[in-house]
Formats: C-alpha cells, sequence, structure tokens
C-alpha cells in the first residue's frame, strides 16, 4: 500500500449559523395548518372572552321573552325559556372546547406513558397492557362511553373519566409501536451505553422521537371526543341542563325544529366548523411533525 | 501484554434459542484478548458475527440473541454476571461506542452540543456548563470547525462526516478506556474516512485508548489496526499481527479475501472472488465452515472441525484454524 497522505483537517471555514428550515415551505404556506389555526384560535378567543361578547346571561330565564325569532336585541332568537340562543352558544364553546382538550390530555398522557413503558421494557408488562388494550378496542366508541357516563352519571368528571377509559387504548398503542421501532436505533443503544437509566433513555431520547404520532392523533382525537360530548349532552347524559352546550341546545332546539328551526341548526353548524377547523389543525400539524417531512 | 488484559473475551458463543427448534449459533467459541491501548481489528464479511460480539461486549444484544456460553471480562470483571447498576457505570466511562450510520446514531430531536454533554453530566457529574464546555472541547478536538457555533445544530444539519466526528467526540467525551467501533466509517466517502480513521486514531493513542474496531474493509484495518481476527461464519479462523496476517495469511479464508482486494502496490494483479456462500448458520456442517469453498480442502475437513492452532513460524498471537497451513503458506509464497 502506497502511504496514505498526512490527516488533513478539514479547513476552518467562516462562522456561519446552521440553517434551521425543516422544509422548503414555510409553515404559513400550510393551507390546513393556516385554516386550522385561525379557526380554533377564533374559538379560543370567543371560549376565553364569551362574557365580553354577549352581555346576557346563558342560563338566567326571561319567561317574558320566550321562543322569539332572530331581532336586533337576540341575534339568533331565544328559546323555550326565553335565554338569549347566541349567548348560549357562545357559551358553550367554552364548555366544549375545555371538556374536549382534556377530555384528550387525560387519555393521551395514560396511554403513552403506558405504551411506552410497554414497549420499551416488553415481557410481562407489554403483554398485560396490549391484551388491556386488545379487551378495550373490541368494545365501539360510543357504545362503551354512553355505557360508562350512565354508570357514572351525567357530568363533566364521568365525561372525563369515560373517555379517558376508552381512548388511552390508541395513545398505548401508538406509542408502543414508535417506541418499538426507536429503541432499535442506534442513538437509543448509544444513549443506553452512555449509562444513563432506562427511564432516563426512555423520556429523553425515545419520548420526544416518538410522541409527534400521538400528538397528530391527539388533534383528530378531539374532535371525537367533542362529538362525543355533544352526542352525550343530545341524550340527556352529558352536563346538566342549565349550562350552555351544543349537545343539549340541539336537542331543546328540535322540539321547535319547524318553526324556529336556527335553535337546533346553529348549534350543529357549531359543532361542524369546530371539527372542521381541529381536523385541519391535525392535518397541518401532521405534515409539520412527520418524520419523513423532517430531514 | 499486561497480565490482567482489558478486555478479555473466552469462548463466546451467542445464538438464538427456539422452543421447539434447535439453537441457532451465531457466533461460536470465540476467544481474544484486548491488552491496554491495543488496537484491535474484526474482519469478516457480512453475517459473519463481528458486529454481534461487539454488540455482546456493549451488552446491546438485539432482543432474542442470547449469550449462549462463555465469558467477557472487563479488567477480569465478569460483565455478564456483574450488576446492572456497576455495568451501567462502566459503560458511561470506561467502554464507548462508535455506530456505523451517523444517520441514525444521533438522537434527531436533541442538539449535537447537548447530546455530547449528556453523558459527561451524568457520568461524572458536572455541571450543566462545564459539560457543555467539555462538548465544545470534545468537538474541536475532533477537528469540527467552529464548535461553538456547531453545538447548537441538530443532526439533520450536518453532513455525514461532521454527524460521524460528533459520535466519536460523543464516544470519548468521558475518556473510555475501551473505544468499541462498529464499521465507523463504511457510510462515509472515501476521504472523509481517511481523515475519520486518522482522527480517531491519533485520539486514541493520546489517550492510550483500547480499540476494537469491526469492519469489512480490509484497507481500514490495514491503516488502524495492531491485531487482527478474521471471521467467517461466526469464528474466528485466523488471528495475528496485522502485518504477519497480510503478509503471509495461513487460513484460505484470509488468503481468499486478500486476493479478491485490490492492491496498490499492484494495480495490474487479477482480483480472484472466493466462489460460493457462507453456510447457512442454522444448518452448520460438521467439518470446516469453509470447506466447501476451499480449494485447498481434504478429506478430514468435511468431517472434524479444525481449531485455532499456532501456526509456523510461531509469532506472538499468531493463529489460524487450518489443518493445511503448511500447504497454504507455498501456496503464497509460490
Amino acid at each position: 500500500m502506497t502511504t496514505a497522505p498526512a490527516p488533513t483537517l478539514p479547513p476552518v471555514t467562516a462562522a456561519r449559523r446552521p440553517a434551521r428550515s425543516r422544509s422548503l415551505r414555510p409553515w404559513y404556506r400550510n393551507g390546513p395548518l393556516v385554516a386550522g389555526i385561525v379557526i380554533v384560535g377564533g374559538l379560543i378567543l370567543v371560549a376565553i372572552f364569551a362574557p365580553l361578547i354577549t352581555p346576557y346571561s346563558p342560563t338566567t330565564q326571561n319567561l317574558t321573552d320566550v321562543l322569539q325569532g332572530p331581532s336586533g336585541a337576540h341575534w339568533l332568537g331565544t328559546d323555550q325559556f326565553g335565554r338569549d340562543v347566541f349567548t348560549r352558544l357562545v357559551w358553550s364553546t367554552r364548555v366544549d372546547l375545555r371538556i374536549g382538550f382534556i377530555a384528550v390530555l387525560i387519555p393521551f398522557v395514560v396511554g403513552s406513558i403506558l405504551g411506552g413503558l410497554a414497549g420499551y421494557f416488553g415481557g410481562w408488562l407489554d403483554l398485560i397492557v396490549m391484551r388491556l388494550v386488545d379487551i378495550f378496542f373490541a368494545f365501539p366508541f360510543y357504545v362503551m362511553v354512553i355505557a360508562l357516563v350512565f354508570v357514572l352519571g351525567a357530568g363533566e368528571t364521568s365525561i372525563y373519566l369515560a373517555i379517558a377509559t376508552v381512548s388511552w387504548v390508541s395513545y398505548a398503542k401508538i406509542v408502543r409501536g414508535e417506541v418499538l421501532v426507536a429503541k432499535q436505533q442506534d442513538y437509543v443503544m448509544a444513549a443506553r451505553l452512555g449509562g444513563f437509566s432506562h427511564l432516563r433513555v426512555l423520556a429523553r431520547h425515545i419520548g420526544p422521537n416518538v410522541l409527534s404520532q400521538a400528538i397528530i392523533y391527539a388533534m383528530s382525537d378531539i374532535v371525537q371526543d367533542i362529538m362525543a360530548i355533544v352526542t352525550l349532552g343530545y341524550l340527556g347524559l352529558g352536563i346538566a341542563p342549565p349550562t350552555a352546550e351544543w349537545g343539549s341546545m340541539i336537542s331543546q332546539g328540535q322540539q321547535f325544529i319547524t318553526t324556529q328551526w336556527e335553535q337546533a341548526t346553529i348549534p350543529g353548524l357549531a359543532v361542524v366548523v369546530t371539527s372542521l377547523g381541529l381536523s385541519w389543525l391535525g392535518d397541518g400539524l401532521s405534515d409539520l411533525l412527520s418524520p419523513d417531512r423532517r430531514k | 501484554m499486561t497480565e490482567t488484559p482489558l478486555l478479555s473475551v473466552r469462548n463466546l458463543s451467542l445464538g438464538v434459542q427456539r422452543k421447539g427448534r434447535a439453537t441457532t449459533v451465531i457466533v461460536d467459541d470465540i476467544s481474544f484478548d484486548v491488552a491496554e491501548g491495543e488496537r484491535f481489528g474484526i474482519v469478516g464479511e457480512s453475517g459473519s458475527g463481528k458486529s454481534l460480539t461487539l454488540r455482546a461486549i456493549a451488552n446491546l444484544l438485539p432482543a432474542g440473541v442470547k449469550v449462549l456460553s462463555g465469558t467477557i471480562a472487563y479488567r477480569g470483571q465478569d460483565l455478564q454476571t456483574m450488576p446492572a447498576k456497576s455495568r451501567r457505570r462502566l459503560a458511561g466511562q470506561e467502554i464507548a461506542m462508535i455506530f456505523q450510520e451517523p444517520m441514525t446514531a444521533l438522537n434527531p430531536v436533541m442538539r449535537v452540543g447537548e447530546q455530547i454533554a449528556e453523558s459527561p453530566r451524568r457520568n461524572l457529574g458536572l455541571s450543566k456548563s462545564a459539560a457543555m464546555d467539555l462538548a465544545i472541547d470534545m468537538m474541536r478536538k475532533t477537528g469540527i470547525p467552529d464548535p461553538a457555533h456547531r453545538a447548537r445544530a441538530y443532526p439533520h444539519e450536518l453532513s455525514g462526516g461532521l454527524r460521524q466526528r460528533i459520535m466519536i467526540a460523543m464516544a470519548l467525551s468521558c475518556s473510555p478506556r475501551l473505544l468499541l467501533c462498529d464499521e465507523p466509517t463504511t457510510a462515509l466517502d472515501v476521504t472523509v474516512q481517511l481523515q475519520v480513521l486518522r482522527l480517531l486514531e491519533q485520539l486514541c493513542e493520546d489517550t492510550e485508548t483500547a480499540l476494537v474496531f469491526v469492519t469489512h474493509d480490509l484497507g481500514v484495518v490495514n491503516q488502524t489496526c495492531r491485531e487482527l481476527g478474521v471471521m467467517y461464519a461466526g469464528e474466528i479462523v485466523e488471528r495475528g499481527r496485522v502485518k504477519d496476517v497480510f503478509a503471509d495469511p495461513r487460513h484460505p479464508y484470509t488468503k481468499g479475501l486478500l486476493d479478491s482486494a485490490p492492491d496498490f502496490d499492484q494495480p495490474d494483479r487479477e482480483l480472484i472472488a472466493i466462489a460460493g456462500f457462507p453456510p447457512n448458520l442454522a444448518d452448520r456442517p460438521d467439518g470446516c465452515p469453509f470447506q466447501p469453498r476451499c480449494s485447498f480442502a481434504v478429506e478430514r475437513c468435511a468431517t472434524s472441525r479444525p481449531r485455532l492452532e499456532p501456526v509456523l513460524p510461531v509469532l506472538p498471537g499468531r493463529e489460524a484454524a487450518c489443518f493445511e497451513t503448511a500447504r497454504i503458506f507455498q501456496g503464497a509464497t509460490a
């Protein structure tokens, strides 16, 4: 063999910041993402500033003004107890969004942790968690949620519990699968050989790499959860009556569908718009966070 | 060599055990020692068990592959029987590894500086800023230009060569005594490859770190290692100092490997490929695993297995697992 050239260290180039862009398309050129942010952002603002948007109370009855049509004073008219429908619509945003977000957070956290531990440690833990997942997966979502809320009694806490009980399994499945792939990666091997504890490897090295899929799923899961809350409200199993909530508004309004169609339709449209906004947001986020879009 | 070698692998066998089926032996009864500051190369083709051997030393065997028998001792302590905690401490401070793919061996969502700094912070108890200073210093030592800025980059923002340098900085950040390299330069351009090899060599020399270097590239072994083990079908078939083995291969497989690799000193020499394929490990032949492909094979090669034995002329650590070493010697000189 000829003698190899002397070791050449690379020339020191001028200090330059490494480029930060993840893709050629900036995030604001992502149509669904922007639409989602605008709609969901708008809804969140409506929820926060509900008391400032309308002068009326969503629950105080005014029996002299029942079932009025739309007017300057009551934009969407009043319901059978004389409450302003627009006010109730606005206040419902608060209730439905809050419950939707919290209801998604609990199963997200519980499912991700259980799925992560099961995928990482495997063995009997994996066996137990995944058989539990199979059992819960066997029941249709609505059947299970309605049955659980029925047993636990109507109210916010029961809704959280019911949805959490049913939907943690999806997160567990997603995260477990991602962890199974990630734990074979060399960077995880490197971290393990770095002398770090298992929990540290899982939380710091695997976690951030696998959670994006769960976050994307969570965005579509919120839509499902809000639908579930509205459905429960419609069936009279959700939030207790005086509180404004889209589902109960629809079920109340449908009695007057022939004379005052807007009472049932407008809350329905609110659900549609919310779902659309969240779906677009989830779509846009999945574009932004998916590993195949990352370089 | 000192009395207790830094790393001592004795009769190590690795394999897959499945219920109701015969155990598949992947690495069969291999032994080698690595002294302090030694540079030991393991050469072999894909599937010869070289990477698994390395992973067994690092305790990173993939699920399903088990140590069937044998010991791996670090400074005389058996790594198999060591409690998990002290083993982890050893892994953090004394043993480090460089992986083949710089693309996958760095965490894509952590800044490279943090990745280098994490181990010294945890294992040496450095403060956050001291660990980061060390990380930047390590990056400078590995020849990364503008390390203070690059430390804030994510792996995908760096080139393959830079990433491999980050890996080296990471592996050496706690000044390990033993560095395991799993084909660290395979994924790199030949020019970058040379730079990285030189760098590794120089850094290991400066700190007297022992190296176990797994590769399929004979040229790379020639450049970096002093001692060599040639693996075939899960066995070490030939062993010795690199220059002795290269000058005078005594196992037909080693000879075949050398004949099939280009040589800059004789650019016109015809390259001779080794005919046939390695044996199916699930169905090992009784005799020498290389026998079906071997042009030197005699009758007993098919029935009995040659073991590693010293070859003539006697040189330190020089062994080959072949019955016909004398004939190959003549064949090589002819």
